[in-house]
């Protein structure tokens, strides 16, 4: 019974995982940008979120209508006017534009907020949960982030197949040259997608906020999750991304069965041998797109 | 016939290499005018100086009157400039309405629809669903075209329609140009096959190393001159003037 538990944990853990890699994924896939500060951006809209909790003295839940709309706002910005210099066949410059931009975060963060752990209380909802045997308890909050994360993923992948918008996303990212000739501003088409994936991970942020306690620093254990998700689950696909979060989770709570005494240990290398195994075995990943 | 697209004195080209030099060339309203010559004559930098691709670095052009050289490539297309790109370039990733779909992007008003495409080229009616990858040259052809329609152009620039294809293909897919036309839509044809050019086309102009070699309706022009023009030779030293006399 405790092994059906770590998986039923596992899939709902992935949705956390799906969501933080949500942002990667479509970045990827419609531009080939690698953002290494995407990590540092999830912890940035956690600590926005302690801030606007405190000052408007209202819960961190309610903070996600500043918060989101503030990253996304920021995304397209910092696309439109920074990044965009760095689109490219290749993502070299990009990786090395978000690698600053993640020291830079972090700098701030510790400057404003100090090293000290923060956390996000949002009151009951955090503990309650529904038992459905002794062994097997869900919470409510866990199985939220991960409606979260379908409804996100689907929304996302419906409008790439059925809106005028999406599918001149498609078509910017098979060729954005000919994607002129069209009439589509590329440009444009990027800083819509840095919007939603600064929205997607602004959320992501707040979940992790909400679900566990947090410093300045942990943006990059949270990328590398993102990036395993992404990998596993094949680059630049949605689909992928969802399940490449859920099989992470998965293999992350499976492995913290195998060793409860030092779980904190199995369960991240459980996922990262799952991994590599599928780096191994499929490099395009479960869903990828072969010819990639 | 007044003109709708004005070049100039164009010079341009890829980096440090310069493929056009002070071209100028008038495109009248209603008029198909193709343009022919060898490989590297600048034929497609051209059109994609036209449209927008490639930057212009001296001289003007000018369409509907109006200078192009501080608007877009993205916008050029919501004035009426519309492309049909060398080797096609459908979008992988969507299916062949979705490709058509796309051309309209910019909803420039206009008479065309996905129904009028299919109604110009029949054969694309069982194709809508499919992905642009299966499809056969001509078939990507018929999109690629129909594409370029969708964004409702006053200009429409066809760029090699027959490369690759069987002469029998590239007959139909000309066949469907004069319902293009007809509409009022004016066309520049780039061809190297010259007899394909000359049967579309009312007037003809041909490149030679990035310079007008020739010009003038398509009708009133000798054979010879214009192999002259394509090659880059005198006359008396022309192909058929040396086979004459020798």
């Amino acid at each position: 019974m405790e092994w059906v538990n770590a998986i039923v944990q596992g899939i709902l853990l992935g949705g956390l995982f799906a969501l933080f890699a949500t942002g990667l994924s479509l970045a990827f896939g419609v531009m080939r940008f690698v953002n290494l500060a995407h990590g540092d951006l999830a912890i940035l809209a956690a600590f926005l979120a302690v801030s606007f909790a405190a000052t408007l003295d209202v819960n961190p839940f309610m903070t996600m209508a500043l918060v989101v709309p503030i990253m996304a706002a920021g995304g397209y910005v910092l696309q439109r006017f920074g990044f965009n210099w760095s689109i490219g066949a290749d993502p070299l410059p990009s990786i090395l534009v978000t690698f600053g931009l993640g020291v830079v975060i972090q700098n701030a963060l510790l400057e404003r907020y100090s090293a000290d752990s923060q956390g996000l209380d949002v009151g009951v909802f955090e503990t309650r949960s529904i038992e459905f045997t002794d062994d097997i308890a869900v919470g409510w909050f866990p199985v939220l982030i991960l409606g979260v994360a379908v409804v996100v993923l689907v929304g996302l992948q419906l409008f790439l197949s059925y809106t005028r918008m999406g599918r001149a996303f498609r078509a910017t990212a098979d060729n954005p040259s000919t994607a002129r000739l069209m009439g589509i501003n590329d440009r444009n088409i990027y800083a819509v997608v840095m919007a939603i994936a600064f929205a997607t991970v602004a959320v992501a942020g707040l979940f992790l906020g909400i679900r566990q306690t947090f410093g300045p620093t942990d943006g990059p254990a949270q990328l590398i999750f993102a990036f395993e998700a992404v990998v596993i689950g094949g680059l630049g696909s949605l689909w992928g991304t969802l399940l490449g979060g859920i099989i992470l989770g998965v293999a992350q709570t499976v492995g913290n069965q195998v060793d409860v005494e030092y779980n904190v240990l199995s369960g991240p290398l459980f996922g990262h041998l799952i991994f590599l195994a599928v780096l191994a075995v499929r490099p395009s990943g479960l869903l990828g797109r072969r010819d990639q | 016939m007044s003109p709708l697209l004005e070049v100039s004195e164009l010079s341009s080209g890829y980096g440090d290499f310069q493929a056009l030099y002070e071209l100028s060339i008038t495109v009248n309203e209603g008029e198909t005018l193709a343009v022919i010559g060898a490989n590297g004559a600048g034929k497609t930098t051209l059109l994609r100086a036209v449209t927008g691709l490639v930057p212009t670095w001296s001289g003007t052009i000018r369409f509907g009157g109006q200078d192009l050289m501080s608007v877009p490539a993205h916008r050029r297309v919501a004035q009426g400039i519309s492309m049909v790109p060398e080797g096609r370039l459908l979008f992988p990733s969507l299916n062949v309405r979705e490709n058509l779909l796309v051309g309209g992007h910019g909803r420039r008003p206009g008479p065309w629809t996905v129904d009028r495409v299919v109604d110009v080229f029949p054969l694309l009616a069982p194709l809508l669903g499919r992905q642009s990858a299966v499809l056969s040259g001509g078939e990507q052809q018929a999109v690629a075209i129909g594409r370029a329609l969708m964004a409702n152009p006053r200009l429409i620039l066809l760029d090699e329609v027959s490369l690759g294809l069987a002469p029998v293909v590239v007959r139909q897919l000309y066949a469907a140009l004069p319902d293009v036309t007809s509409q009022g839509t004016t066309a520049l044809v780039v061809e190297q096959d010259i007899g394909q050019a000359m049967a579309v086309a009312d007037r003809v102009v041909c490149l030679l190393e990035g310079r007008v070699s020739l010009e003038g309706p398509s009708a009133g022009l000798d054979r010879a001159d214009i192999t002259a023009a394509y090659f880059g030779m005198d006359r008396g030293t022309s192909p058929d003037s040396v086979g004459g006399e020798g």
